[in-house]
């Protein structure tokens, strides 16, 4: 059963390299890079069923016992994060054969994509703090090398903001680690739960803000966000989506964890204060949205008022606030992909991301828009759809433990989020063109099938349509879960006894 | 030991905040790498300083004696740097490409464009 736990890692470390040492080969390192995350997605699914089926399952790497080495945990948290870190590396993976220039490709694109999906399962299933920071720079210099990839001046110039504050939240990072390895003397998360209440608590809360602080900037929440906006909509769109998808949420899954399994001395302080960042998250996000006119830039500006939903459930810290965050999670990783995935074949039909230079996309191409009204509808939070969820638990959690102004809040932001989404569609999809002009023709020359784009959108909008349907196990998945993060006995001693 | 050591961590921190607030991207780079040492130093000092006894197991013993200085910090320390290095290496490559770019090496000059 180790082995599950360690293929997620493994799986798209063989891929890289292999990519890697294959790069004159365009064929084998399209085929390879599809054929690994395919793999890797396979093996994230037996790690969820053995996750489903046996509960928390640890590993000791080297066979050093827990506290001392390093150790691989899976709850069910960290277990459907892998996941859908898989099933996003595929999409996109597939995506990208459509959309990837072949001057990127060469340059090593595969490669760097697969290294940083290993770092993203990196953070999910380690167990010990270092071992997580380490996950994180592996995951951030890949990415620092993907949105620069290709050298043009906006990418520098997004790369530049980008890699600047993430070094900066590493090192805050770092020194939090240093002095929590001071306080208490160990790294290893579950032996660290252990050791903390014994710990002075006015430390344990000051680390408790540097912790907030690295990983809030690694997830954009309100004030430290700035980077996000400046820098997602430079890169090629394929890798704007899987950033838009994935990484920030890696902040949020590591705020969640150390706020549910560490940090919950003084619950009334850090807790409430993550609250009320989550309200003007959630605020000022869907504001800078409403503010601008460039596709991806709308939809970067969405990911932080989401984000903002993510951390309300932790907030509100009950069993379910924290289904409902995890549930958020889930359908944000998908939604937000696919409409990034949407903007790309967009900006190829209308040769621009600007909202003032595409119209009549309805016209051009029908299917596109339906997939658009469904992914947009959902993130609104328009029922059926899976964001109609999601937002549900998140209210039906503060209004049981009598926060009404966040309620307010989310309620608000879901009606403004669904006038900006609205604010796409009638521009660049219902407009009329102004006089009949003849179909854009961009220059560049690479024309690819519109299958291999069409291909995992579509699949994305069904299975968003499909978790509104079916939202039940979904939630019920979300609720075991949350239940495991608010009772971390069981993993502190899954974890301690070494996964035996 | 703690406190001069506290002094210089304090120190490296204040120039390296300093330093990346510049307009100059040769200064935030070095900034940066002050920092990383700061934050190397932070870890060093922070787990505690033992002087004159390694985390050394003689002959016949089968465990250190006690008192012995901690290893893993340093450990922690050596991770550290060689992470911190590897940045660095990219953040410098980075900025050339970007200042040959641009064309002039002030980061004042990177203000959002409003082409598309």
């Amino acid at each position: 059963m180790s082995v599950l736990l360690v293929l997620p890692i493994l799986l798209p470390l063989l891929t890289g390299a292999a990519t890697l040492v294959l790069r004159p080969s365009r064929l084998l390192q399209r085929t390879l890079g599809v054929a690994g995350a395919a793999a890797l997605m396979v093996a994230s699914l037996l790690l969820l069923a053995a996750v489903a089926k046996h509960g928390i399952i640890a590993t000791e790497l080297g066979n050093w016992p827990a506290p001392f080495g390093i150790t691989l945990v899976a709850d069910r948290f960290s277990a459907i994060m892998v996941v859908l870190a898989a099933l996003m590396g595929l999409a996109v993976a597939i995506y990208s054969l459509g959309s990837m220039d072949a001057g990127r490709e060469k340059e090593g694109y595969y490669p760097f994509y697969h290294f940083m999906l290993m770092g993203v399962c990196g953070v999910f299933l380690t167990g010990d703090l270092f071992n997580l920071y380490v996950w994180f720079e592996v995951m951030l210099i890949a990415s620092f090398v993907l949105m620069a990839l290709g050298g043009e001046r906006r990418q520098l110039e997004g790369a530049l903001k980008y890699v600047m504050i993430n070094l900066v939240s590493s090192l805050i990072f770092l020194a939090a680690i240093g002095i929590l390895y001071g306080a208490a003397g160990t790294l290893n998360m579950a032996d660290l739960a252990q050791q903390l209440p014994l710990v002075d608590p006015g430390l344990v809360t000051t680390l408790a803000m540097l912790f907030l602080v690295s990983f809030g900037i690694k997830s954009a929440i309100f004030p430290l966000f700035f980077w996000l906006p400046a820098s997602y909509h430079t890169p090629p769109v394929a890798v704007s989506a899987i950033f838009a998808g994935l990484l920030t949420k890696v902040g949020v899954y590591s705020l969640i964890r150390v706020f549910t399994l560490l940090f919950i001395q003084d619950v009334g302080f850090t807790h409430f204060l993550i609250l009320l960042l989550s309200g003007l998250t959630m605020l000022t996000g869907v504001l800078g949205a409403m503010s601008h006119d460039e596709f991806r830039r709308i939809l970067s500006f969405h990911i932080i008022s989401q984000v903002g939903y993510m951390i309300m459930g932790l907030g509100l810290y009950t069993p379910l606030a924290l289904a409902g965050s995890i549930f958020y999670i889930i359908h944000h990783i998908i939604v937000k992909t696919n409409l990034f995935l949407v903007s790309g074949v967009a900006h190829r039909l209308g040769g621009t991301y600007e909202l003032a230079g595409l119209r009549d996309l309805y016209r051009l191409a029908p299917g596109l828009s339906i997939l658009f009204v469904i992914s947009a509808f959902s993130l609104a939070g328009v029922p059926p759809l899976s964001g109609f969820w999601a937002k549900l638990i998140l209210l039906r959690a503060g209004l049981e433990t009598g926060e009404y102004l966040i309620v307010a809040v989310a309620l608000l932001v879901g009606l403004l989020t669904l006038f900006s989404m609205t604010k796409i569609w009638g521009k660049a999809f219902w407009q009329e063109p102004l006089q009949p002009q003849p179909m854009p023709h961009r220059t560049g020359g690479h024309r690819r099938p519109l299958y291999l784009l069409y291909l995992p959108m579509t699949a994305l909008a069904l299975l968003t349509v499909a978790i509104g349907l079916l939202a039940e196990p979904v939630f019920l998945f979300s609720m075991q879960a949350a239940e495991q993060l608010l009772d971390p006995a069981a993993y502190i001693e899954t974890v301690l006894r070494g996964g035996r | 030991m703690e406190f001069l050591l506290a002094l210089v961590i304090g120190a490296l921190f204040g120039s390296g905040i300093y330093l990346i607030l510049r307009r100059n991207p040769v200064k935030l780079v070095i900034g940066l790498g002050l920092l990383s040492n700061a934050v190397n130093l932070l870890i060093f000092v922070a787990a505690g300083l033992t002087r004159g006894m390694p985390p050394l197991i003689h002959e016949p013993a089968v465990r250190p004696l006690e008192g012995i200085a901690d290893p893993l910090p340093q450990a922690l320390i050596l991770t550290a740097i060689v992470i911190s290095f590897g940045m660095l290496a990219f953040t410098l490559v980075l900025f050339r490409r970007t200042f040959e770019t641009v064309g002039k090496a002030d980061l004042d000059e990177l203000r959002e464009e409003t082409d598309q």
